[in-house]
This record gives structure tokens, sequence and C-alpha cells, in this order.
């Protein structure tokens, strides 16, 4: 049984969160994420939630409350940005070394300087390497449905992990869109309150921060890389139970039109909306063409992607964030790792794109299909990484 | 006043820590725990007291104690009081547990202020013990915020131009009493009995509590390492620390020093103030003795002693 509602981004995930019965929030408000922070508010003032707001003078203290709380045994939900995220990033990497399922949405937007608050995917980038399970979505819809989802997977014991889910700055945040959102009874029969079996308990005392010298320090990283190779077979579990819920099936990785397609654009986030529409286009037009979009970014779904790829014979990658300095930017790297770690042979060549919320157009997408369509007839990829949409 | 007999004899805080003979954050941790009335939990900045307590897979605390960072102990303690109060109104949660941070003068005078003040402001029921051992002792001797002028640290050296620290040390507790809360106070664990008082008072506030505690420092302050009580009794007795609690806005003197003695005899046993006494910067002396007349009369006209 789903309930229409017309929500944005930021809304359905605030939504989501009240519904997944957090205990604790800890949040600062920053743009374009805000208007969670605002829902969330509202819930909490008008006696809705049993849930605990902590308005907290910053997103550091922000993310060291939320570890406090979870590691006291509450389910624990944040939001940032950006500039906040960033802020953050120090207690990132706290908060999956002390194992805290917090989930946070994540509104992506660029990094300073200079300043801007629209949608791009530096700010995730630049903390990709802290730990946690990272989700990309393509709506306001796949953000609901993957929050709720979150907490399940983060929790789970043999997990045990933070997880952000990230959506697009604007684009996703702030767009009004039809949001089905499941009976208050049904998301509780799917996800039950936190019962946390370690926690800070003074009848079952225990140290957690202790200093780990080089004699620990490495097995405790090395039991977080185990924690993240498990996760996939959790996240596949928890897209089946949350099948039963919502009568739809997720996974770590979305494919669009890759049972014949010969050329293909992966990329994060809302631009695979865009993609597949123009796909769509050019597959009535006869043309070859696919869209892949990895829900899951951290753990890399490799498996799957090996899969989308297998009838490829060329590759568009799509990354809306630089790595100033690397051969290719991150979603790229990730790529041709995997490929070329299974011995893959694939045309691929890396667009960077929409830095600072600069929007791509069914055109630049169109003019990308086609480039890689050629790539795949002549087999020679001209520039490795090269940027769309900029005034050069 | 409590009374010794009513202390627990059980060591909550336990021997085998790496703190140096002589620490003060050792002596406190163990007064506070032995001041507990109720089931608590610690919180403990980065700085010497989380490091040489709990080197893993050793703990010397037998309570729930969680160390995050350096700047934030303030910040977690917020978020375990909210865990707390949040899990209890879906009753899985009833206990009543005392929250208490420890932060040292650098996560707390500098790096940790914004948490601190933030967890203050927003009414969090926690005590907030700061141990002010006046610089970054566990990197090595810094100056921080609190290290008194004329101190000679590794970043405040004793050069033949600037003889140690330029600035003097913040208001820490004015600090704390501008956000309005309902109890602060200064202690010196050489005055056991007033320190004991004053944890159980600050825990029995509903609400946030600051105490701010004079920790000797056999390594950083440079003196011998049995001489830590003596060197907190002389910092009260010289009017360098004055002793006195702030309740709902209201100053009182705890301990009155009616014959201080002069603050060089304080200064004259610590290596930090060693390079004072040459001839050529005796004048720092005078300074420093200055700013101790006035903030003992800026305190005690607070507590209404003049």
């Amino acid at each position: 049984m789903v309930q229409i509602m017309g929500l944005t981004g930021d809304e359905a995930i605030a939504y989501a969160a009240k519904q997944s019965k957090v205990d604790v929030v800890a949040a600062y408000p920053i743009t374009p994420q805000t208007i969670i922070v605002e829902a969330f508010s509202e819930y909490v003032h008008n006696g809705e939630v049993h849930t605990e707001f902590v308005c907290v003078e910053s997103e550091h203290s922000a993310m060291s409350a939320c570890i406090g709380s979870s590691l006291t045994g509450a389910r624990v939900f944040t939001a940032t940005s950006s500039q906040g995220l960033a802020l953050m990033h120090e207690m990132l990497y706290i908060a999956s070394g002390l194992r805290c399922p917090i989930v946070m949405g994540v509104v992506n937007r660029a990094l300073s300087a200079p300043i801007n608050i629209h949608g791009d995917h530096s700010d995730m980038m630049g903390s990709r390497d802290c730990g946690w399970i990272q989700i990309y979505c393509e709506n306001a819809q796949e953000a609901y449905d993957w929050v709720l989802q979150a907490f399940k997977i983060a929790e789970d014991p043999e997990v045990l992990l933070p997880i952000t889910v990230n959506i697009d700055g604007f684009i996703l945040s702030h767009a009004l869109e039809r949001v089905e959102v499941y009976h208050d009874k049904d998301v509780e029969n799917f996800l039950s309150f936190r019962n946390s079996t370690l926690k800070l308990d003074p009848d079952t005392p225990f140290t957690v921060g202790a200093l780990c010298f080089t004699d620990y320090y490495f097995e405790t990283k090395r039991q977080q890389a185990e924690a993240l190779k498990i996760a996939p077979k959790v996240i596949d579990k928890v897209n089946s139970e949350f099948e039963v819920l919502a009568g739809k099936k997720y996974s770590q990785m979305d494919t669009y039109g890759l049972e014949d397609a010969e050329a293909a654009i992966i990329c994060l986030g809302s631009t695979a909306g865009t993609a597949k529409a123009v796909a769509k286009d050019l597959r009535s037009q006869g043309k070859k063409v696919g869209v892949i979009k990895p829900w899951v970014y951290r753990p890399f779904p490799c498996d799957q992607l090996l899969e989308a790829t297998k009838n490829l014979k060329a590759l568009a990658v799509l990354d809306r964030a630089y790595s100033p300095g690397a051969p290719y930017s991150a979603l790229c790297s990730d790529v041709v790792s995997t490929l070329y770690q299974n011995g893959k042979q694939l045309n691929v060549f890396n667009i960077v794109y929409g830095l600072g919320g600069r929007d791509i157009t069914p055109m630049d997408l169109h003019a990308i299909f086609n480039e890689t369509l050629e790539v795949a007839e002549t087999k020679a990829v001209k520039e490795p990484l090269k940027f769309v949409g900029v005034r050069e | 006043m409590v009374k010794l007999q009513e202390l627990t004899t059980e060591e909550k805080f336990t021997s085998g820590h790496r703190l140096c003979a002589g620490c003060g954050a050792g002596i406190i941790a163990r007064m506070t725990l032995k001041s507990l009335k109720k089931p608590a939990v610690i919180v403990n900045a980065t700085g010497c007291m989380e490091v040489a307590s709990t080197i893993y897979p050793y703990t010397s605390w037998k309570l729930p104690w969680v160390h995050v960072a350096f700047e934030n102990a303030a910040a977690v303690a917020s978020g375990i009081e909210a865990a707390y109060k949040a899990l209890a109104r879906r009753n899985a949660w009833s206990k009543d547990v005392d929250i208490i941070a420890f932060g040292g003068d650098g996560g707390t005078f500098d790096i940790g202020i914004q948490a601190l003040s933030g967890a203050l402001e927003r009414g969090h029921d926690f005590l907030y013990i700061c141990y002010d051992n006046e610089a970054y002792m566990n990197t090595g001797i810094q100056r921080s915020g609190a290290t008194p002028h004329g101190a000679s640290t590794t970043t405040s050296p004793a050069g033949t131009k600037i003889p140690g620290k330029p600035e003097f040390k913040k208001d820490f507790i004015g600090i704390c009493v501008a956000h309005g809360i309902k109890y602060a106070a200064t202690a010196s664990p050489a005055y056991w009995n007033d320190y004991i008082t004053k944890v159980q008072r600050g825990l029995s506030v509903k609400g946030p509590a600051v105490l701010h505690v004079f920790s000797p420092c056999p390594l950083g302050m440079r003196y011998d390492s049995e001489k830590s009580i003596e060197m907190a009794r002389l910092a009260v007795q010289t009017r360098y620390w004055p002793v006195y609690e702030v309740e709902e806005g209201k100053y009182k003197l705890n301990i009155k020093v009616p014959n201080p003695k002069p603050v060089i005899e304080f200064l004259k046993t610590q290596g930090r103030f060693r390079h004072l006494f040459q001839p050529q910067f005796e004048k720092e002396l005078e300074i420093i003795q200055q700013w101790v007349d006035q903030n003992w009369k800026h305190i005690i006209a607070l507590c209404g002693e003049i």
C-alpha cells in the first residue's frame, strides 16, 4: 500500500528518516541540505516523533554528537552538504572506525573556492575514502527508498558501518516530485527500532576509542575492510526485504538498455535520468546505447559492472567531480581499475561535467552518446579525459 | 563538605596507566571517580589523560569510557545525553547516568571551545572538567590559551628577545559563566575536599556544569615529580589560582588567602619560569605579580569580598 506525496528530494529524505524512527538527529543547516533539518525540526516541534534533535553549532559537532549517540545505542541520522561535509571530514573516519551505523543525507554541492551552492559531487568524492558505504540517487523516490534501506544495512551486525545517501543539490534537493511513500505500519514491519547490544551502559562498561599503536591499528582497519566486503551480501538481503514492502527491487547498480547496447554512459545520481531519456530516444532510432548507474558507489560494485559492460564496445564515464592531476576522475578510475583487474578490454573515456551545478543538457548527452558510438566503431579513444559544457 | 570516610574505596580509575609520576591528570581522574554517587559515563578529549590510560588492549577505566577526538568532547557528551533522552522516550532506557567530559587546556581553551560553547548554550546535562596543565603537554609542551605570561614552552621559548609567552591566560570560567550555566568552579587537587564537593555539586545541577582544575605537570612545568600537590597548593596560596565557584551567577570564594605568598615562590620552583630570573627579564616577574593581583581583585570583587 502506498500513498502519493509531492516531496522535494530533501523532504523525501527527511520523511524517510522520520518513518525510520530515528532516536537522535544532530545537524547543522547548510544550503542545499537545509530543507532536511527544517522538515525534521517541524516533526519534533509538532510532537510527531520521539527523536531528540540536537541543533549543534557546526557540522563537526554534528558528526561528533552523532558518534556519541550512536555509541549509546541510538539510531542516528544527520544531513549535510559541501563545506559541511568537508568540516566533518575528520569525524567521518572516526564514525566508520568506531563502527557507528549513522545514516547521513548528503546533498551534493560544489566545494569552495569560488563559493558555489549548486550541485556537483566534489564534496563526497573529497571524502570518498572515509570508510562509509556511499549510495547515489537519481530522484526523490530513490532517496526516500534508500534512506529506509540504509538504516537496515548500516545497523546489520555484520556491517556496522555508516552510510551516506547522496542526492544532487537543487536538481533533486529542491525539485518537487511525485513520491510513493509507504504506510508507517508497513515501514515498521520492515524496520524496527535499533537494538544495539554494545553501547555505553554502566552495567556493561567498555572502553571505546582507545589508542591503537602499530600493534593493533592495522587489524582494526582490516576489520573495516572486511565489513565493506561483506556489505554487498547484506545490501542484497535488505533489497529483497525491501521488495516485500515496496514491490520494487533495488540492487547495487541500475542499468538501462544494456541487453543489446554497444555504447553506454555510466554516471552517478540525477544525470542518469536525463541520460536514460536521451538513450530511449536514440534507441528508438535504432542506436544501441545504454546507461549504467551505480546506486552503491562504495563498496564499488565490481561484479555488477563487469556484467553490465560485458557486451559493450565503448563506455563514457561521466564524473561530476574532478580529481586534479589524476589520470581519471574518481568514478572513471574505479571503472578502469575494475576492467583492468579482470582483463577486460573496453574503450573507456572520461568526461568531467557539471561542476558548480552547470547543467548537463539532453543535447550534451546526445553528443556524448554519439561520440561513444563512434569510439565503439573506430575502437579509438581520442581524448582519455575531457571537460564537457565549459567555456575553454 | 564531603568526609573522607564517605568516599568509596573502590578504584574505578585503576593503576597501571602510563601517565608520568606526579601527573595531575591521573590524580584528578581518580578523585573524580571517587566522587561519584551514581553510575557514570566518561568522555575524554584527546590528550595526556586519554593516551596514557587507554592504550589498546588495556584500559584504566572501570566504567563506560569513550574517546572520539581532540576538539569535541562536549559535542560527544551532547550526543550521549541526547541518546539517553530519546531511548528513554521509547522505553529502551531507564537508568540515571551522570555524564562527565574531561579535556585538557588545549582541548578546552583552544580547539574545543566552540564545541563546549555550543553544548553549554544548548543546556545538555553533563559535567565538563578541564584539567589545566597550562600547555599542550601531550605533544611536547607547546603554548596554549591557558599558558601563563612568561612561561617557556616549545612554541613560546625563552628566547634572548622574547622571554616565553607574551600573552596572558584566558578567563575561562568567565567565558563559561557568560553562557548562563548553573554551576562553574575552579579547583586545585591540593584541596581534595573542595574538589570532590564541586564534582558532586556540578553533577547534581540540572544542565551543564564546568570545573576548571589546576593540573600540575612535572614534565612541562619542570619540577620534581614528588612536588605536584605542593605545586598545586602553592598556586592557590600565592593567589595565582583563585579557588571559587559560581552558582546561578553568584560568585563565592571557597579558599581565602589572607596572607598570600609572593607569586615568585610559585614561579621559582618551576623550570618553565627559570629564564625570568635573569636580570634582563626581571621586570616580567613584576608583570606576573601585577596580573595575579589584578585577577585576584577581579575575582574577589565578583565574590563580594571587597
